[in-house]
C-alpha cells in the first residue's frame, strides 16, 4: 500500500526548499556544528543523536531546520520528514513523521500490511560545554517521544504499547587537530529505551518489556571544512520473539556547502528487520535558517 | 552482538588520544607554516578587513586604534604559534572587560580569521592548528 503524496508532504518539501534557498542570515555558529537532523529531528549523525543542537543558532538566536530522509534497504523503504527548532543553542525541540514501507512482506503474510507509521516529538537541552571550543565535551540530555499512528502490525508481532519515551544523554567532542592533522569528532550517546526498531514496531514486547540502556556512537573526520566522513553504531534492544532485532551501523559522508543546506549520505547495515540482512543507501537533504 | 564494534570504538578513542598528544611535529613551527612574520601580518590584515565588513562585529572594533590592534594581534598570533614574538598587550580578560562579548560575536571573529586564512590559501590542517591554539581564550573573552 504505497501512500499517495499527501498535502502535508508537499508542504513539508516546499518548506524544506524555502529553508535551504533562503538568503536570510543563518546564525552565529560555525559551519557543520549543527550536524544533521535525519529520521527523528534531533541533531546528530545518520542514526545517533548527538549533544550538538540543530542549525546554527548561537546564544542570542533561534532557528529552524527541516529534513527529508530516505532509506532504501533490500526489502524496505523508510521516508522521514523532520523539523527541528533551536532556541539560543540551549534547547532544541523536534518532530518527525516516519513511514516505513513493508509492502515486501505481503507474500509472506498473505495480506498487505500497509505502512508502519511513527510520529516523534523530542526535546534536547545542552547542559554544558561547547563541542569545538571547550576542553570538556559538549553534553546534552534529551527526551524522544514516539507514537505509532498505525498499530496493527506492531501489536500483532507482540509489541506492548504504541507510544513511549526514550531518554538519552549525549557527549560530543571535536578536536581541531585530530588524527592525521584533520578535524575529528567523537560522540557517545547512552539511551534508555524499550523501542522496537526505533519505535517503528512499537515499544516493549513479549521477550522484554523493561527499559534497557543502549550504547550508541559516531566518529567522524573532516576532509575539509565542508565534508565529513565517519561511521556510527547504535545498539538496539531485542524485545520481540517474533523477529530478532540487530544493532545498526553505518558509514556516512556529510556535506555542508553553506549554513543553509546540508546533505548526508550513508550506507547502512540495519541487520534483520523481520527479513534478514537489510542494508542499503540512505540520503538526507536538510535546510536551515 | 557488538563486541567487535566496541573494540573498534576503543581503537578510535586511543587513536584520538594519541593524536591529541602528538600533534606537534618537532621541526617546523606553526609560525613558519603560517608564512612567518609576513604571513602572520597578512592574515591579521585580511581578518580585520573581514571584521570591518561584518555588521555583527564591525561596530565593536570601530572604536579601536586599528594600527595598534593590528600590531598586537600579529604579536599574539606569532607568540601562540611559537614564533619569535612576545605579546605586549593587555590580557584577554582585561581587554574584553565590560564588552559583554557574545558567542555570536566571538564566532564571527573566528569566522573572519578562517575566511582570511582560506583566502590566503593556508592549508586547512594549519588553519586548525592555529584555531586550536586560540580556542582556550574563548572563556577569557566572552561575557566579560
Amino acid at each position: 500500500m504505497h501512500s499517495k503524496p499527501s498535502g502535508w508532504r508537499i508542504a513539508a518539501l516546499g518548506a524544506l526548499v524555502a529553508l535551504a534557498s533562503s538568503s536570510a542570515y543563518a546564525g552565529g555558529r560555525l559551519l557543520a556544528t549543527g550536524g544533521g537532523i535525519p529520521l527523528a529531528g534531533a541533531a546528530g549523525g545518520g542514526i545517533v543523536p548527538w549533544a550538538v543542537l540543530s542549525g546554527y543558532s548561537a546564544d542570542e538566536e533561534h532557528g529552524l531546520t527541516g529534513a527529508y530522509t530516505r532509506v532504501e534497504t533490500d526489502d524496505y523503504t523508510l521516508d522521514a520528514f523532520a523539523l527541528s527548532y533551536d532556541f539560543y543553542n540551549r534547547v532544541e525541540v523536534s518532530a518527525s513523521r516516519q513511514t516505513f514501507d513493508i509492502g515486501s512482506l505481503t507474500p509472506a503474510l498473505g495480506f498487505d500490511p500497509g505502512d508502519l507509521k511513527q510520529d516523534t516529538f523530542g526535546v534536547k537541552v545542552r547542559l554544558t560545554g561547547d563541542a569545538v571550543f571547550t576542553r570538556r565535551p559538549q553534553v546534552s540530555v534529551g527526551l524522544m517521544h514516539g507514537k505509532n499512528t498505525e498499530y496493527l502490525i506492531p501489536s500483532v508481532v507482540g509489541s506492548r504499547r504504541d507510544s513511549d519515551n526514550d531518554f538519552y544523554v549525549a557527549a560530543t567532542k571535536v578536536w581541531l587537530t585530530g588524527p592525521l592533522k584533520h578535524m575529528a569528532l567523537l560522540n557517545i550517546t547512552l539511551r534508555s529505551t524499550r523501542a522496537n526498531q526505533i519505535g517503528l514496531l512499537g515499544f516493549g514486547g513479549d521477550l522484554n518489556d523493561s527499559r534497557q540502556t543502549m550504547f550508541e556512537m559516531s566518529a567522524a573526520t573532516f576532509v575539509n571544512r565542508k565534508l565529513a566522513v565517519g561511521f556510527e553504531y547504535r545498539q538496539k534492544p531485542n524485545n520481540l520473539s517474533f523477529a530478532k532485532e540487530d544493532d545498526w551501523r553505518d558509514v556516512f559522508a556529510a556535506y555542508f556547502p553553506n549554513k543553509h543546506f546540508a546533505i548526508v549520505a550513508a550506507y547502512a547495515d540495519l541487520g534483520s528487520i523481520v527479513l534478514p540482512h537489510q542494508s542499503g543507501f540512505y540520503i538526507s537533504f536538510e535546510g536551515s535558517r | 552482538m557488538g563486541r567487535p564494534i566496541v573494540s573498534v570504538f576503543c581503537g578510535a578513542l586511543v587513536a584520538l588520544a594519541l593524536a591529541g598528544c602528538a600533534a606537534q611535529p618537532a621541526h617546523r613551527t606553526l609560525y613558519e607554516d603560517l608564512g612567518g612574520q609576513k604571513g602572520v601580518e597578512a592574515i591579521v590584515s585580511e581578518m580585520l578587513l573581514k571584521v570591518a565588513d561584518d555588521r555583527r562585529i564591525s561596530a565593536a572594533f570601530a572604536a579601536s586604534n586599528l594600527t595598534r590592534l593590528r600590531r598586537l594581534l600579529a604579536e599574539q598570533v606569532c607568540a601562540v604559534a611559537d614564533g619569535p614574538c612576545k605579546y605586549t598587550g593587555y590580557s584577554m580578560v582585561e581587554s574584553h572587560r565590560g564588552m559583554e562579548v557574545t558567542e555570536i560575536e566571538f564566532n564571527a571573529v573566528v569566522e573572519a580569521l578562517i575566511y582570511a586564512m582560506e583566502d590566503l590559501k593556508i592549508a586547512t590542517p594549519t588553519q586548525n592548528r592555529l584555531l586550536a591554539k586560540l580556542a582556550p581564550m574563548r572563556d577569557e573573552i566572552i561575557y566579560r
